[in-house]
């Protein structure tokens, strides 16, 4: 038998090995140390930057490409593809019916409020307006862009307008699979293991003060490697209303980050179901650490169970202050749906938080229609960046003769107005359900007043 | 952003369907992206389940009739020319198209559009709003605001006005010269944004 190993086999894998431990090094000095003394080197930034300077650079070209060959540009429009009248439904009605009606206006109604075959008109229109451009469909689906960032996930067409912008984006794929991607999966996968590996360490010491310490460490330490894992370049505003214990932070939820993004900055107790697999045991060994709150699935059922945990947690002001995402699902992080009452009734001091993610550097929002959630976690590992900013609001209390729906919503336009978002009255779960009659009748009261009030005046004159 | 041709030759005989509705490049690329965000499943056609999640229709209270004028005679699968051709007669009305008598009829034409509200009022397709067809739709705009008798008055009185061959039911013509007045192109147009 022959020599099994040439020199040449040698010395690949020397160089294997090499470049094996300058990558750890790299990896270990300018990111993993950094985050677990909560310390940053401004490598993102920058990096954010000049991606900056680059997308604005591709998006003059692809202007200019398309003014040459004079190709119809496809600019997206966030308001809407229809221009809609904001009149009500009584002015619509007495102005058909102003123009149509075949009797004398200065009849004993002027603008006469009986029944025309006409009316109809209204209802159809708003009917088929609906059906063409809606306010709350349109949330579910991810936002347009103005401008191109070189991910063709978030353009429509991709044609070639330019051998040099075709090359821009070739490279923008190289880097961002082969460099990144990688790099990320390692990141995520260090910051998860050492986060189960620790808390479950920690589980083993006697509760007390040490114990809240080491604890806190941890959490903070491996959210922060997990951030990096995502490239998550996050401003936070406001930090001297950073939610305390025996209170409840809640926010507006655009995916599953939103979680890793909080608590990269503060210890929160969180609040959530059970699951199998890989969360489970996330799950699990985290609240040996410090105590979250995990409900079985059956549980979940049970309202006043969930208002007895919450409450109970809430009353002992030496845990963590619970994170709570009211809107019940992922909305696309352009508006602000209805928050569940559940959390405001419980009578803490609710710490609102705002979070605004900026869609130019990878979209963030998580459509679990379409996506599952490793599909969406790749997705996420081969965006560029995610940038996204962090208000955090004043702490806000019910107040007297205030019922928690109206708290609720008080707390959801404080949160809107922050963090830019559009405020809508609709419930995020018509994501998946259907609309209550109750919202038909609404309507139906409207039009019989017009009608109805009549009817009165007639049979009295 | 990119250009929409690319998008336009996704959609199958997309010259004929413009020539046909009048629409133009951008509103069929607009209406084509509306078409698959309602069609969650991705089944390539709309049924009428699909538009049950649009959530301002549902408040209508003619909305399941507006979502059965899509879906022609029985059929429970719309595609997307029959989708287009039923909302071109919501373009606002061509006001220098030449009156030709060779050409047929726009689709967005003053006569379609009362057409199509007819249809709304005429369940049966017989061509006439009976009695009850009439009080079909007051109780749908109406249901628990109105009695029973106020009902059926106002349906009584609105056939005597507009029924004048007295056959106690309102065909299409009574029904055009009962609106000859209102101003159906501005009532029942949607303006689309460039």
């Amino acid at each position: 038998m022959g020599p099994f190993f040439s020199p040449f086999d040698n010395l690949l894998c020397m160089l294997l090995g090499i470049s094996f431990t300058v990558w750890f090094t790299l990896l270990l000095v300018f990111i993993i140390v950094p985050a677990v003394f909560g310390v940053s080197f401004g490598i993102r930034t920058l990096y954010m930057k000049t991606l900056l300077k680059v997308f604005e650079w591709a998006t003059l070209r692809i202007e200019r490409g398309a003014k040459e060959k004079n190709h119809h540009l496809y600019k997206p429009y966030t308001n809407g593809i229809i221009a809609k009248e904001p009149t009500s439904l009584e002015e619509e009605i007495k102005e058909i019916r102003r123009s149509g009606s075949n009797r004398d206006l200065d009849s004993s109604s002027a603008g006469s409020s009986e029944f025309e075959m006409s009316d109809i008109f209204y209802f159809c229109r708003r009917g088929v307006e609906s059906i063409v451009d809606d306010e709350v469909t349109k949330r579910f689906t991810a936002e347009e862009l103005e401008s191109w960032n070189l991910l063709t996930r978030s353009n429509y067409n991709f044609q070639h307008i330019s051998t040099r912008l075709t090359v821009l984006w070739g490279v923008g794929v190289v880097i961002r699979y082969c460099f990144l991607l990688p790099l990320r999966v390692t990141l995520a996968f260090t910051g998860v293991g050492l986060l189960v590996f620790f808390t479950t360490v920690i589980g083993f010491l006697p509760n007390g003060r040490m114990k809240n310490f080491l604890s806190e460490k941890v959490h903070l330490m491996c959210y922060r490697i997990c951030e990096r894992a995502l490239t998550a370049i996050i401003t936070y505003h406001h930090s001297e209303n950073k939610p305390k214990n025996g209170g409840i932070c809640v926010a507006n939820h655009t995916s599953p980050i939103d979680v890793i993004i909080l608590a990269s900055d503060g210890c929160y107790a969180m609040v959530g179901q059970i699951h199998g697999g890989l969360m489970g045991v996330i799950q699990r060994s985290m609240v040996k650490a410090c105590p979250h709150i995990w409900f079985e699935r059956s549980e979940v059922k049970d309202r006043h169970l969930v208002a007895k945990r919450l409450n109970d947690h809430v009353q002992d002001k030496s845990k963590l202050p619970i994170l709570i995402f009211p809107e019940g699902t992922c909305i696309n992080n352009t508006s602000v749906m209805m928050f569940k009452k559940g959390s405001f009734e419980i009578g803490a001091t609710v710490y609102p938080v705002a979070i605004k993610y900026d869609p130019r550097f990878g979209d963030a929002f998580w459509n679990s229609s379409k996506f599952g959630m490793v599909n969406y976690l790749l997705r996420m590992m081969s965006s560029w960046a995610i940038v996204c900013s962090v208000w955090y609001l004043p702490p806000m209390n019910r107040l007297e003769g205030e019922d928690a729906v109206q708290f609720a919503n008080r707390v959801k336009a404080a949160i809107a107005r922050q963090g830019g978002l559009v405020d809508l009255l609709w419930d995020g779960g018509l994501k998946r359900g259907k609309v209550k009659d109750t919202f038909k009748e609404e309507q139906q009261k409207l039009y019989s007043k017009i009608l109805v009030g009549t009817q009165e005046d007639r049979s009295r004159s | 952003m990119g250009s929409t041709a690319s998008t336009l030759s996704k959609i199958p005989d997309v010259e004929t369907l413009m020539q046909e509705t009048g629409f133009t490049p951008a509103h069929m690329v607009r209406l084509y992206d509306r078409f698959k965000a309602l069609d969650k499943e991705r089944k390539g056609h709309l049924c009428p389940q699909d538009f049950g999640a649009i959530k301002e229709l549902a408040e209508n209270p003619i909305g399941d009739r507006i979502v059965g004028a899509f879906f022609s005679q029985g059929q429970e699968t719309l595609d997307f020319h029959s989708f287009v051709r039923i909302l071109a007669h919501f373009r606002p009305v061509d006001k220098d198209r030449p009156r030709d008598p060779n050409v047929p009829e726009p689709i967005n034409s003053r006569s379609n559009k009362l057409k199509f509200a007819f249809q709304l009022y005429d369940q049966d397709k017989d061509g006439k709003i009976s009695r009850a067809e009439l009080l079909q739709v007051l109780r749908a705009m109406l249901e628990m605001q109105v009695t029973e008798e106020q009902l059926e008055s106002i349906a009584d009185r609105t056939i005597q006005e507009a029924d004048l061959d007295r056959d106690e039911a309102i065909s299409f013509d009574e029904f055009r010269k009962s609106l000859e007045k209102v101003n159906i192109d501005h009532k029942m147009s949607i303006r689309f944004l460039r």
